[in-house]
């Protein structure tokens, strides 16, 4: 055990099945305080499911709930020291804005200097201080999410859990949200457990990933060493966005061979592999149509579309009937159907065998 | 087909409305191109549903008229303008088929059954919705509802325009970009004039070949995505189009030097300390010269791509502190402080990471400078659009 206020919460051979329908199967984990996960899926995979649990709301099928070894499966969420914020906004229609931020304030018999000073200062970190005096119905559908995740915030609880909690905001305020949330995080002693759907949100909030899919738990880790070290192609698809291409290509004698007409020698990393059928995968950044650096190969293709983000243009291609995306740095207009010739450096390849494990993945890594 | 012709539209809730605060669109006037594409791109209350339910017909604004092709239809209804409208959740007929749904506006309007089938098996074929044509719309999935929702205007061969309220909100992530794609293929072969709200410059920038960008009820740009990345005219779209948005810093101009302004002496730092040199960045003289002239706050503004980061020093490069590293994956951002102004730089993957202190370049043909918000430039003629 840890200092004061540490605490461990483990979950021991989970199922949750719902009229025969498996929603949470075999989810061994432990958390302990003063670290973030970030529980990583696509929709259905899960992430609320689990949450439940943790929190109580639902009971598993089979399998336990232990903080510091004590067994609380079951014991309802109102009974502990959790705080929630769900995907689904919820707050006290009645209350003001103030009011509702200061709710578990007042339940704890905190002193009103106290009430005010931490209300505002967390209202303030969510940017909705100008509105403390109104009632929920009355604001944004942003500035409602915003007020939920403030009275989650304003006490501190062992357990913070917040289901998928910046998805109803729009893009510019959840890229600032992401930022201090990770700082609010960082400070925080409590178990932090995050749900989402998007890779981009896992990388920024650091700490560890639990990649989810189909009710189990496919890998889990530090976010840097899951997204460098994708154990399958399913997690790599789930962990890159867009997500991680992937081409089939064979290995014979210390030689690689992409479609008929592309062949290089193995790089490094490769070196080891068997003679026989792989998949490659490749991110988008990895992948260049402007300019062709020394021992690329090159792939020709056509364009299906350029997707534009703001700062960088993602190009579908198809390139030997394979879709792949390209990463360039910058704003691009690509015509749909052109012809281009896609670059790439086989030392940076993840390399997947038959039953989509990972094999053998880029060397210049650090972690 | 049509052009739109917005001349003059202003539109306020309220019944008697008192000062700009009390209009949700101040004054707009602009012409979009018959066939054009174009998104309009801004936060939660910038006015762009206001405006896109001024152009469908659902609301008639306060001040100003609304012409397609020259023709005057500020005071008729939707259903009188000749457009489709596509919204944030399918609207359909649930329990008829995927093809009764598609040939529903065509049958309303009495057209022969052979077009009916003509149109709609086309239609079904370019939205790859021709496996489900007998199945229930009732038990599809959001994308396919979704298309079956634009479908339902593409039938239609007398549409002038299809507005689209943020159609991919429902969307899985993963199943976005081919809905897009699709957007984009049908822009090509139809030729249709197509109006797109959206929050998200993803969905913006990959639509549109044009995007008209809100901020508090105003058009701030209208411009190609390269236009508004390289080119904002605005701090507002500097700030709004880019992850992360564009850094600005307070300045002021001294022959070709910004002078980065703000405390330059941090608080606790005893009387008789002399006063540290403020941040000099050089800057294009010409520009110099026009901002020096111009009215307003002035700044200087830099993508964070463009900013060169060193962890030793550099030849004109300025010390900062680094606060903070988010790592993206693919690249890393950093976030900087330069006196006491934050600054974000994209670091590409591979690159070191600076610890604690690093020097920061400002490449010159990349720095913006921006007067009272709006952009100062060389060769004044270029009107806003």
């Amino acid at each position: 055990m840890k200092g004061t206020g540490a605490m461990e919460l483990v979950l021991e051979n989970v199922d949750r099945i719902v009229g025969g329908e498996i929603h949470l199967k075999d989810i061994n984990l432990a958390f302990s305080s003063g670290s973030r996960y970030v529980m990583l899926g696509r929709t259905l995979a899960g992430k609320t499911s689990l949450l439940r649990v943790i929190a109580g709301l639902d009971p598993p099928t089979t399998g336990k709930v232990l903080v510091d070894g004590k067994d609380v499966t079951g014991v309802s969420v109102r009974k502990r020291s959790i705080a929630m914020v769900y995907q689904q906004f919820v707050n006290y229609p009645s209350l003001t804005v103030f009011n509702n931020i200061a709710s578990p304030l007042k339940v704890s018999g905190a002193d009103s200097d106290e009430i005010d000073r931490r209300v505002r200062h967390t209202a303030e970190m969510l940017r909705i201080d100008p509105f403390l005096d109104r009632l929920p119905a009355e604001l944004s559908g942003g500035q409602q999410q915003r007020t939920a995740i403030a009275r989650a915030l304003v006490k501190e609880t062992d357990l913070l859990l917040l289901d998928e909690p910046l998805v109803n905001l729009d893009y510019k305020l959840r890229e600032e949200l992401r930022i201090e949330l990770q700082e609010i995080f960082e400070r925080r002693s409590a178990i932090v457990i995050y749900t989402t759907t998007e890779p981009t949100e896992a990388l920024m909030l650091g700490g560890n990933t639990i990649v989810m899919d189909e009710g189990r738990v496919l890998q889990e880790g530090s976010t840097p060493h899951v997204y460098h070290h994708p154990a399958s192609v399913k997690v790599a698809e789930v962990f890159s966005d867009p997500p991680v291409n992937f081409i089939s290509a064979s290995v014979q004698g210390g030689e690689a061979g992409i479609g008929g007409d592309i062949r290089f020698p193995l790089p490094g990393h490769m070196k080891d592999l068997e003679a026989g059928e792989y998949l490659f995968g490749i991110r988008p950044n990895h992948l260049t149509i402007k300019s062709k650096a020394e021992g690329d190969i090159t792939i020709q293709g056509k364009v299906e579309l350029a997707e534009i983000n703001g700062s960088e243009t993602f190009i579908h291609t198809r390139c030997h009937d394979a879709p792949l995306v390209v990463q360039e740095e910058g704003v691009f207009n690509y015509k749909i159907g052109s012809a281009v010739s896609v670059h790439t450096q086989p030392d940076q390849f993840y390399v997947y065998d038959a039953s989509r494990n990972l094999v053998a993945a880029p060397p210049n890594i650090t972690v | 087909m049509a052009n739109i012709a917005l001349q003059n539209i202003a539109h306020s809730y309220k019944p008697d409305p008192k000062g700009p605060d009390d209009y949700a669109l101040k004054r707009i006037d602009t012409v979009w191109e018959d066939g054009g594409a174009y998104a309009l791109l801004g936060p939660s209350g910038c006015g762009k549903t206001t405006l896109l339910n001024i152009i469908s017909g659902l609301l008639t604004p306060s001040e100003g008229r609304v012409r397609y092709n020259d023709g005057d239809v500020t005071d008729l209804p939707p259903e009188k303008r000749n457009i489709a409208q596509v919204f944030q959740f399918p609207v359909l007929y649930d329990t008829m088929t995927v093809y009764e749904n598609l040939a529903f506006p065509l049958k309303n309007r009495k057209v022969q059954r052979s077009v009916i089938e003509e149109r709609v098996l086309e239609v079904a074929e370019m939205l790859d919705l021709t496996p489900f044509l007998k199945k229930k719309a009732a038990g599809l999935a959001a994308d396919a509802k979704q298309k079956i929702s634009l479908g339902r205007g593409l039938v239609r061969s007398d549409v002038a325009a299809i507005l689209f309220d943020e159609p991919l909100t429902v969307i899985d992530p993963h199943l976005k970009w081919q809905l897009r794609r699709k957007l984009k293929e049908i822009h090509e072969r139809y030729g249709l004039t197509l109006i797109y709200v959206t929050h998200d410059q993803v969905e913006a920038m990959t639509f549109a070949d044009k995007v008209v960008v809100m901020y508090e009820g105003e058009i701030v740009q209208i411009g190609t995505p390269q236009e508004l990345f390289e080119n904002p005219m605005h701090t507002f779209v500097g700030y709004f189009i880019g992850s992360p948005g564009m850094n600005f810093l307070p300045c002021t101009v001294e022959g070709n030097l910004a002078r980065i302004t703000g405390s330059d002496i941090p608080p606790g730092i005893p009387p008789g300390t002399p006063p540290r040199i403020p941040p000099r960045i050089p800057i294009d003289q010409e520009t110099a010269a026009l901002a020096e002239k111009a009215e307003g706050k002035l700044e200087l503004g830099i993508r964070p791509m463009f900013l060169e980061v060193h962890d030793k020093a550099v030849d004109g490069g300025l010390p900062v502190a680094v606060k903070g590293v988010q790592d993206q994956g693919s690249f890393k951002i950093l976030t900087l402080k330069l006196a006491e102004h934050t600054l974000r730089a994209k670091l590409a993957e591979g690159k070191t990471v600076p610890a604690e202190k690093a020097w920061v370049r400002f490449p010159q043909d990349r720095i913006k400078l921006f007067a009272g918000g709006r952009l100062v430039r060389k060769g004044e003629s270029k009107s806003d659009g």
